[in-house]
């Protein structure tokens, strides 16, 4: 493992992403939806703004029920591909425990190709599992079917030709998997939960972690981050070759509470439709901490906050969500530039690594 | 407000009878408010297997989503055991880990004997604050002798269901409106 690997090039700072699970919902401020098209439209534009502004990756989730809109995640990612030139392109998260790791693996290096290797995949579990159903999966499966499938598609990356064999799929005799990425192989990421022994499953396979953070001290999600480095070391692997990333809530304004006032409406009439429970207010009004890794406030405090999670976490890239729950373009748009002009700038400065 | 009355086994009548009761008063006392009476003797339900509560089918879906809809929920609940009946630890099995936050839990024991009368105390309370409940402190607890032929017999009992209506309902007002202040002042 190395950073090179998955493409990380530390002495250039904390590498900065946009992710989205692609929710589509309406605006809580006027109680209005856009179409699908227009979100699905949005989004690819979103990526291409994102580039301009410098930032290092856009990625985009699976959801397959109600208030989503891009459940044909990688189909997405193609189009973003098209459209940019160097922004990394990648997967927050795709459901491997419910696809066929060969097809996912066949779209994903397609896309590297399309992108001229800028493809990454993070496989997840899923938190909402409606699509077992859709899929005609097994829930009771749920733990299996991910590390499975996950294993194939590691083994996939590494082999050309593949010989396999497990529970949930067909086996693999000499089987060709094309096309093959640009430079060999995809960057592929495990997501994690908040919980140490999620991390630790993703050292014990040996690859590198993506956490989740809804809300909360940096000190509770450096808990997991410190087992995963933990278990690799245990298992005689150096913790330092293996890059990690953080992903959560974000939402720049001028001032704080204009942020707050924003933002609030958004996460909580949306997690209301996707998670059947709003945010409380009481841990949002806590998020605007130092401390605490929700990325929501003024510039500066963004910047504050990140370059603390920084050093708390050590970790080689940060992602953030600042389009859930209907944010309208125009502050999507006003975001990206925040984060371009001067946020961006400050976070790379203070955390680029002079070259050994 | 909603107002869920959740009579937790699928046998027996006491608990029932006494839901019965506090569903009358409820309505009596307070006519402006929507009562819901689940009596887990009236659905099958599932066992929980970790899902989102709202993907759940049939039985299994309306006793959680009108859970998940009430302000208050008022618990009956018997004691097997020595603890609550499983069918009743299934239905919080089914929700979020922090599904009762916000809500206002009280709390009504039936029993065989007054042996049992801190099973409440120790097992249920825990399970409703681990699931942020605003928790009534004080529950009502009633025995065999209580009740004759599907009818409370004891008018002491029907005075304490009374004040536990009247506790649950002061409780929810104060919190609701405390919260409301407070939330105001974080001026998002």
């Amino acid at each position: 493992m190395s950073f090179e690997q998955y493409r990380i090039d530390d002495s250039k700072g904390l590498e900065f992403g946009l992710y989205t699970l692609g929710d589509h919902l309406k605006n809580p401020h006027i109680d209005k939806r856009i179409s699908p098209q227009q979100r699905l439209q949005e989004i690819i534009e979103m990526a291409k703004l994102a580039e301009e502004a410098g930032i290092d990756l856009i990625s985009v989730g699976e959801s397959h029920q109600d208030h989503f809109t891009t459940q044909a995640h990688s189909v997405v990612l193609s189009a973003i591909a098209q459209a940019t030139e160097k922004i990394k392109v990648s997967s927050s998260s795709t459901i491997i425990s419910t696809s066929d790791p060969v097809r996912v693996y066949e779209d994903f290096a397609t896309i590297d190709l399309i992108s001229g290797g800028r493809a990454e995949i993070v496989a997840g579990r899923a938190s909402r599992v409606g699509l077992f159903e859709l899929l005609g999966y097994d829930l009771h499966d749920y733990e299996e079917l991910f590390e499975e499938k996950f294993e194939l598609l590691l083994q996939i990356n590494k082999e050309e030709v593949v010989n396999w064999e497990g529970e949930f799929r067909q086996p693999l005799r000499d089987a060709h998997i094309l096309p093959r990425p640009l430079n060999g192989s995809l960057p592929i990421w495990r997501a994690v939960g908040g919980t140490p022994a999620s991390a630790m499953k993703a050292a014990y396979q040996g690859v590198p972690m993506y956490q989740a953070m809804l809300g909360g001290p940096a000190s509770v999600f450096k808990r997991p981050i410190d087992a995963y480095r933990e278990t690799l070391e245990s298992l005689g692997q150096d913790s330092s070759e293996f890059p990690v990333a953080t992903a959560g809530f974000f939402y720049a304004a001028d001032t704080t509470q204009q942020a707050l006032k924003e933002y609030y409406p958004h996460i909580n009439e949306g997690m209301k439709l996707t998670n059947g429970r709003g945010f409380p207010k009481q841990a949002f009004a806590q998020g605007t901490h130092l401390k605490n890794i929700m990325n929501v406030g003024s510039p500066q405090e963004i910047i504050e906050k990140i370059l603390y999670q920084h050093e708390t976490f050590n970790h080689q890239r940060y992602i953030a969500q600042m389009d859930f729950g209907g944010v309208p373009f125009d502050k999507i748009m006003r975001n990206i530039e925040l984060i371009g002009n001067e946020i961006l700038p400050a976070v790379k400065k203070h955390t680029a690594k002079a070259k050994a | 407000m909603n107002i869920t009355l959740l009579s937790g086994s699928t046998i027996g009548s006491k608990t029932r009878t006494a839901m019965n009761y506090t569903k009358d008063i409820i309505e009596r006392n307070y006519p402006d408010h929507e009562v819901t009476l689940l009596d887990l003797a009236d659905f099958e339900l599932v066992f929980s297997d970790g899902r989102d509560f709202r993907e759940y089918k049939g039985d299994t879906k309306v006793v959680t989503e009108t859970i998940m809809a009430s302000d208050i929920i008022l618990i009956g609940t018997p004691i097997f055991q020595a603890s609550i009946p499983g069918s009743l630890k299934n239905v919080f099995d089914l929700l979020p880990q922090d599904g009762l936050r916000d809500k206002t839990a009280g709390i009504l024991v039936t029993a065989g004997s007054s042996k049992h009368y801190l099973i409440a105390e120790t097992q249920l309370k825990p399970i409703l604050a681990y699931m942020k409940a605003q928790i009534v402190q004080t529950y009502t607890f009633m025995e065999e002798r209580d009740f004759y032929r599907k009818k409370i017999v004891n008018e002491d009992a029907v005075f304490r269901i009374e004040r536990l209506v009247e506790d649950t309902m002061i409780l929810s007002e104060t919190y609701t409106e405390a919260r409301r202040i407070k939330e105001e002042q974080y001026g998002f």
